[in-house]
């Protein structure tokens, strides 16, 4: 796009490369210059160049984003909650809580479940790290943190340790010990670094492996023996706030959800984000259930008398009941199928901030900032067959 | 990237995400809500002036008018939930009892008010202990009775006073100056706006033992966009103090703009996503539907648990059955639901693996069992391991020589000269796939798993004879005693 027929003021060395030509008289941020046509060009197309390319990207994207919206809305040929509609009710469910454990001195934040089904591990704001069996009530360990506000704590597959994290910025392993009086903070190990809190942990399948999440977006998984990062998962523009692996052995995902109001899906081979959702509501207020081979959202969990938000969120084993802890000091019990609210357990006097279903479904543990965990169990029909064989 | 297709309930307003509090959504919604309650045109309650003694209380409502309220108008069935949801709204501060410090909502007669807009929560107001220090002294300048501090608020009183020791002249002016504006306020006008104050103080100050909702999540903390910003006084006090900023408000992660890195990033995303097969809704739903089914019997809050749920017999019976190697025929049946449920069983496996070995075929087992524990490793050991793998399954002459395509070979082969723990991804995954297409299917006809599964049901079909014969057995004796006692 060459024009050579320009009014020709001067005639000399261009400011820009030095060519003795005619110039063309510009203002460049405000400087008057004498550039020759050459120049001009290609200035003028570099400016328009970066101008546009940033809004031409973001058009590119947003059209992106419509069209797989489209594409994925023909698939939704129909709602979850009506193809359930054949299928039987769950029957109403009584649930009662069976313990209440004690001795936490401030909010209680996170716990996790050992493999063994009966004992767990909690962590509070008043820097402690408990390891309770949650059968005997019995505390069995205590392990005292350097900071307070430890956000996140997990048990060991093994049951041979546990991991625990929050404002000090790392994850840091410690080994349990049968020795009551041995000194666990002495033969902690420090695992993770982040430049931020540590929000979230877990074991992968091995004691080996740690993956965190932390207010510095990142989750990243480490080698506890060395301490070395294995991979890290870039991608979240805010705080990732809560991780969960894929349920299976054989699986190499796992999901995090963080404050940019998106919840991702990652190949914890390669670091890659696989599968991505997003609310448009900030900080999650009701439940979604997101399908991965729909990829798409294929049921809501909500209702006008809740209003509260929620803070965490577990599967009952069968998948057929979502356990949801709420801001409102309140568990509901979601059929996820059915999408209606199945039972509400009251009790903690403040709220919710972890619900954890034990490993083999037996029962579920909600942590509370009430400075208590209490393990609740539905009653069922045990007592019902028997009547029944008696008559 | 799927979004979501459904919008929240209306009535959330102008809700500005980036604001300040991060409760804000919240609060939307309650003051939602109290407006509609208060809007009698609109169905709300009758806020009225009621008589008592001598005396008139001006703008009350009661509280079994709210609970039906939130009955009817937020679809509550249960009346618990209702008082439960109200007393969340007076614990945050929009609603109040006008003889009670305590902030829960009765469903009586008992009186409420409703607390003005002023004084909500949504307004940020995180009040400095020298407001509170006003607002104590000043209770104690006023004669009346019903303004008389209670055993907890002079505590703090007296705290405050020696804390502020310096500066109570100061704080004395300015309570005598609140007392005169007061003063000139209408008589009822007075009672509300009292009442009101004092509810206000209720939820920042509140009574020991009871909730603090100010409290904040520290996460959301850090996030906080202004943490600096200058807090208003109730009082009107200029804050002459130099705040510390706590640690806890250093706020974190700013919001990146996104630069042309990131969303070209975002357009290589949404092609993989475009690219992507996906599901129809209806067979998901199927497919889900089918799973739960499936699993129905072993989720002990929708099925029975034989022997019994620990945590209500507090037996542990049903732990040890599980842990032992011997598994009931329930968990047999397990087994046949897929590959990875057998496997996720270690009396799975091993059943499993015995019926490989009595086709000579049990390598692919034992290499799929060998690379699962690689992954599970220290770093450390992971390279010479690998290694033995390789040796022992794969390489020229191995003892236990497995078969993959050359692809796959070749790739495993090329991998192994950087052992990293997913070098035999690929090999593993074929494996897996033969098993599953070829041994899995015989598995489940083989004789050891048909014993398994049908052997557990004789034993348990006698057990339940052997039961009813006992009870059949006691309620006979019973009777007979009943008969040789009259």
């Amino acid at each position: 796009m060459c024009d050579q027929t320009f009014m020709a003021i001067t005639f000399g060395p261009c400011d820009n490369c030095s060519t003795t030509s005619p110039l063309m008289n510009i203002y460049i941020k405000n400087e008057p210059t004498n550039y020759c046509s050459f120049c001009v060009e290609m200035m003028a197309c570099q400016g328009l160049l970066k101008g546009e390319t940033l809004a031409s990207l973001k058009n590119e994207s947003e059209s992106l984003k419509k069209k797989l919206e489209e594409e994925r809305a023909k698939l939704h040929d129909v709602e979850l909650h009506q193809v359930a509609e054949k299928i039987e009710v769950v029957s109403a469910l009584s649930i009662k809580t069976r313990r209440v454990l004690k001795g936490h001195g401030n909010k209680v934040l996170c716990m996790d479940w050992c493999k063994d089904k009966r004992r767990l591990v909690s962590s509070s704001q008043d820097g402690k790290v408990i390891v309770w069996d949650g059968f005997t009530l019995n505390k069995e360990h205590a392990v005292p943190m350097p900071c307070t506000w430890v956000m996140a704590c997990a048990y060991a597959p093994s049951g041979c340790a546990i991991a625990c994290g929050g404002l000090d910025n790392k994850c840091s392993v410690y080994p349990l010990s049968l020795d009551k009086n041995e000194n666990l903070a002495a033969k902690k190990k420090s695992v993770a670094m982040h430049t931020n809190y540590l929000s979230g942990c877990t074991f992968t399948n091995s004691d080996m492996q740690i993956l965190t999440s932390s207010g510095d977006g990142t989750c990243a998984l480490w080698d506890v023996e060395s301490g070395q990062l294995l991979q890290s998962f870039h991608g979240h523009t805010a705080d990732v706030l809560s991780l969960d692996l894929a349920p299976s052995e054989t699986g190499n995902t796992f999901v995090s959800g963080g404050c940019d109001k998106k919840a991702n899906v990652w190949d914890m081979r390669s670091g890659q984000n696989v599968q991505s959702f997003e609310t448009h509501e900030s900080d999650i207020n009701c439940c979604r259930l997101y399908d991965l081979r729909a990829d798409r959202e294929v049921a809501v969990y909500q209702k006008d008398s809740i209003i509260f938000g929620v803070s965490s969120l577990d599967f009952s084993l069968s998948g057929r009941l979502l356990f949801g802890g709420y801001n409102d000091y309140t568990i509901n019990i979601w059929d996820v199928l059915k999408g209606n609210r199945v039972s509400m357990l009251f009790g903690h006097e403040n709220r919710v901030s972890t619900v954890k279903v034990s490993p083999d479904g037996t029962s579920v543990c909600s942590a509370s900032w009430d400075n208590t965990l209490r393990v609740s169990r539905a009653l069922g029909m045990p007592w019902l067959l028997v009547l029944y064989s008696l008559t | 990237m799927a979004e979501g297709s459904r919008d929240q309930a209306a009535g959330v307003g102008t809700t500005d995400p980036e604001d300040d509090s991060p409760n804000m959504i919240v609060y939307r919604k309650i003051e939602d809500i109290v407006m509609r309650i208060q809007d009698e045109k609109a169905g709300g309650v009758a806020i009225r002036t009621v008589k008592s003694f001598l005396s008139k209380i001006p703008s009350v409502v009661s509280g079994a008018d709210i609970v039906q309220w939130l009955m009817k108008n937020l679809s509550i069935e249960d009346a618990a939930e209702a008082i439960h949801l109200g007393s969340l709204i007076a614990a945050q501060g929009y609603l109040f009892p006008i003889s009670d410090h305590v902030l829960t909502l009765k469903d009586d007669g008992t009186l409420y008010r409703f607390q003005s807009p002023y004084f909500w929560p949504s307004n940020c107001w995180e009040p400095e202990n020298t407001d509170y220090a006003i607002y104590l002294c000043k209770r104690t300048m006023q004669n009346k009775a019903r303004l008389e501090l209670a055993d907890y608020e002079a505590e703090n009183l007296a705290r405050l006073q020696r804390a502020f020791a310096r500066k109570w002249e100061f704080i004395f002016m300015q309570a005598e100056a609140q007392v005169k504006i007061d003063r000139k306020k209408d008589k009822a006008e007075r009672k509300i706006l009292d009442s009101q104050e004092r509810a206000f103080w209720d939820v920042h100050r509140p009574v020991p033992g009871c909730v603090n909702t100010t409290e904040m999540d520290i996460r959301k903390c850090r996030r906080e966009r202004n943490p600096h910003r200058v807090k208003k006084s109730v009082y009107g006090v200029p804050d002459d103090s130099q705040s510390q900023p706590s640690p806890v408000h250093i706020s974190s992660q700013p919001a990146r703009k996104p630069t042309k890195e990131d969303v070209q990033k975002e357009i290589t995303f949404l092609n993989i996503q475009l690219d992507r097969h996906c599901m129809k809704v209806s067979k998901v739903a199927d497919s889900l539907m089918g799973y739960t089914e499936q699993f129905m019997e072993y989720d002990p809050f929708v099925s029975a648990v034989e022997p019994s749920n620990p945590w209500i017999s507090d037996d542990t019976t049903f732990w040890d059955l599980e842990a032992s190697r011997d598994p009931s025929q329930q968990r047999v049946k397990k087994w046949g639901f897929s590959l990875e449920e057998a496997l996720k069983d270690p009396a799975g496996r091993d059943q499993f693996l015995k019926f490989l070995e009595s086709e000579f075929s049990s390598e692919n087992l034992r290499f799929w069992l060998a690379v699962q524990e690689l992954k599970r490793r220290p770093l450390c050991e992971v390279a010479s391991r690998a290694q033995e793998i390789w040796q022992e399954f794969l390489a020229e002459g191995a003892p236990s020589s497995i078969n993959l395509d050359s692809h796959s070979y070749e790739r495993t082969s090329q991998n192994l000269k950087d052992p990293g723990r997913y070098s035999f991804e690929d090999a593993q995954e074929h494996i897996f796939k033969l098993m599953k297409s070829d041994s899995y299917a015989r598995f489940l006809r083989s004789n050891i798993y048909q014993d398994l599964l049908l052997a557990r049901k004789k034993v348990s079909n006698t057990d339940l004879t052997s039961t009813l014969y006992s009870l059949a057995l006691i309620s006979f004796l019973l009777l007979f005693g009943v008969f040789a006692a009259t």
